[in-house]
């Protein structure tokens, strides 16, 4: 039956891809979501430029899990610059829309991932 | 798939003797009571007030003290805004607790604009009102308490028969809603000492669309609804008749099997609990121990969310109920609809996190079998649910929280 949910929303929310963690990790990101309590950890491995492994844990809705989830599959393989121009819509989209109180879940993803760059660039600053 | 419905406070399945009971009253005799001077028009009135006669049967009330409404609501706000007006010479005090349903304290929020006082009381651990508070708290001019009869999110049953008493010591008019205990827990309106109790038809294997409220003889109530006379000039408006006589159906069986139901229902629960607390950690049962509806468990599990841990069960045929933020109000417009729920809050669950609040609540026609099935799956839902949880690694790094 349909719920709330799209399908794709429930594709990864029941088999979220890249959920763990990355040893030695280039850059971690950990972002809350104050209106909920909800948090995302994300890992991203670097080589070249550019983002060649990403691995969340994520506490939260199944947007929040189904977001992180969308994320990792997205900034996979691409350049740090492309990653950080992801937003919370692309990942919205990716996932085939979210209901609009769910939207700032989607927010979660976009942070984080801006949060793990900025770890990256704080450690290979020079 | 399992088809395992234990979410029975948001509402309970039709009795197939009530819909039996509400048939002749859509095609064949489909009158308005109020014209009763013909025989569709009689018809109607009949079984109206046969209805009227098994609902206040249901709580030891007289008919005439029975006023159907369209459902729990309306009748909240029947008691709540009716006594207001009624009594604003009296005072502008009101006393609830601070776990109510909103549709009492949603209906308090418009009385605040008009002068009225609200004090809302605290509950203990359990959600426990305690007697002594209100009688601390009544003044010269308070003119209400409403205290509910038993919560549907936590199930425990608040001291009606004590808060009553002082009620009646002190002269203030008590109402108390019994939308998730009547019809599952005997409530008699003489012993508990009500002047108006809130009654829900769908909650006790009833239509939905049909309520009522108790209104003690001689209590004076400011009508919320401006037009005819029906209900003794309490609500205006025709009866929904297929739908009360579905409610006064349903109170029949409920008056007659109502025990049958709890003890087979205690059992239950006290399986579900045990099973729940052998199988799966970090969790945290809330509720009172004993005082409490029976085939109701509520529970939050640390690392685990609210509205995941639903999903999951939901994918497995296990309906539930959450009061966690992340699930609520899903069809809302924006975040300020996400309300982490206020009865967790009030018991001292940490709002900080989005719980893993789950409520299981069983009803007469499930069974022993579907209860080795929820525990069959729930552990392995959690499970899941920690292997991504951020809070869960790291508590089990470090040790601690
Ligand atoms: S993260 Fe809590 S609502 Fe989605």
């Amino acid at each position: 039956m349909a719920g709330p949910y799209s399908e794709k929303v429930m594709d990864h929310f029941m088999n979220p891809r890249n959920v763990g963690e990355i040893e030695n990790a280039d850059g971690v990101g950990e972002v809350g979501n104050p209106a909920c309590g909800d948090m995302m950890r994300l890992y991203l491995k670097v080589d070249g430029g550019k983002i060649v492994d990403a691995k969340f844990r994520t506490f939260g809705c199944g947007a929040a899990i189904a977001s992180s989830s969308m994320l990792t599959e997205m900034i996979k393989g691409k350049t740090i610059e492309e990653a950080r121009a992801i937003t919370n819509r692309h990942v919205a989209d990716a996932l085939d829309g979210l209901p609009p109180v769910k939207i700032h879940c989607s927010v979660m993803a976009e942070e984080a991932v801006k949060s793990a760059l900025e770890d990256y660039a704080r450690k290979h600053a020079g | 798939m399992a088809h395992i419905f234990f979410d029975h406070i948001s509402t309970t399945p039709l009795d197939p003797r009530v819909y039996e009971a509400m048939k002749p009253y859509f095609l064949e005799w489909y009158g308005n009571p109020s014209s009763h001077i013909h025989d569709q028009g009689q018809a109607a009135l009949v079984a109206v007030d046969a209805a009227r006669g098994a609902v206040a049967g249901l709580v030891n009330a007289d008919p005439r003290e029975i006023v159907f409404t369209s459902g729990a609501t309306e009748a909240n706000n029947l008691a709540i805004k009716g006594v207001a007006e009624a009594h604003a010479k009296k005072g502008r005090h009101i006393i609830v607790s601070e776990v109510e349903h909103f549709s009492v304290m949603n209906s308090l929020l418009p009385l605040g604009n008009r002068g009225y006082e609200v004090t809302r009381l605290k509950v203990d651990r359990d959600g426990k009102v305690d007697p002594e508070d209100v009688r601390s708290e009544i003044r010269a001019d308070t003119i209400l308490i409403s205290v509910m009869h038993a919560n549907s999110e936590i199930g425990t049953i608040e001291p009606v028969a004590e808060i009553g008493r002082i009620a009646r010591e002190r002269e203030v008019l008590f109402h108390t809603d019994a939308t998730a205990s009547a019809g599952h827990v005997p409530l008699d309106v003489r012993e508990t000492g009500a002047d108006l109790v809130t009654l829900s038809g769908h909650n006790f294997y009833g239509p939905k669309g049909a309520g009522a409220l108790f209104v003690r003889d001689g209590v004076a109530l400011a009508s919320q609804l401006d037009g005819g006379f029906q209900e003794r000039g309490f609500r205006a408006g025709t009866e929904n008749v297929p739908a009360v006589v579905g409610m006064g159906a349903a109170a029949g069986i409920a008056k007659a099997e109502m025990d049958g139901w709890g003890d087979r229902l205690r059992g239950l629960g006290k399986r579900l609990r045990d099973g729940i607390e052998a199988t799966v950690s970090h969790v945290h049962f809330t509720g009172h121990a004993t005082d409490r509806l029976p085939g109701h468990v509520s529970f939050w599990v640390e690392f685990a969310e609210g509205e995941s841990l639903l999903l999951f069960l939901n994918l497995r045929g296990v309906m539930a109920a959450s009061g966690s933020a992340c699930s609520s109000n899903l069809r809302g417009h924006d975040e300020e609809d996400l309300v982490a729920s206020p009865v967790l809050r009030a018991i001292g669950v940490p709002s900080d996190v989005c719980t893993g609040s789950i409520t299981f609540s069983m009803g007469k026609g499930n069974t022993g079998e579907e209860v080795d099935e929820v525990l069959g799956v729930l552990p392995g839902i959690v499970r899941r649910l920690w292997d991504m949880s951020p809070t869960y690694l790291d508590y089990q790094k470090r040790g601690t929280r």
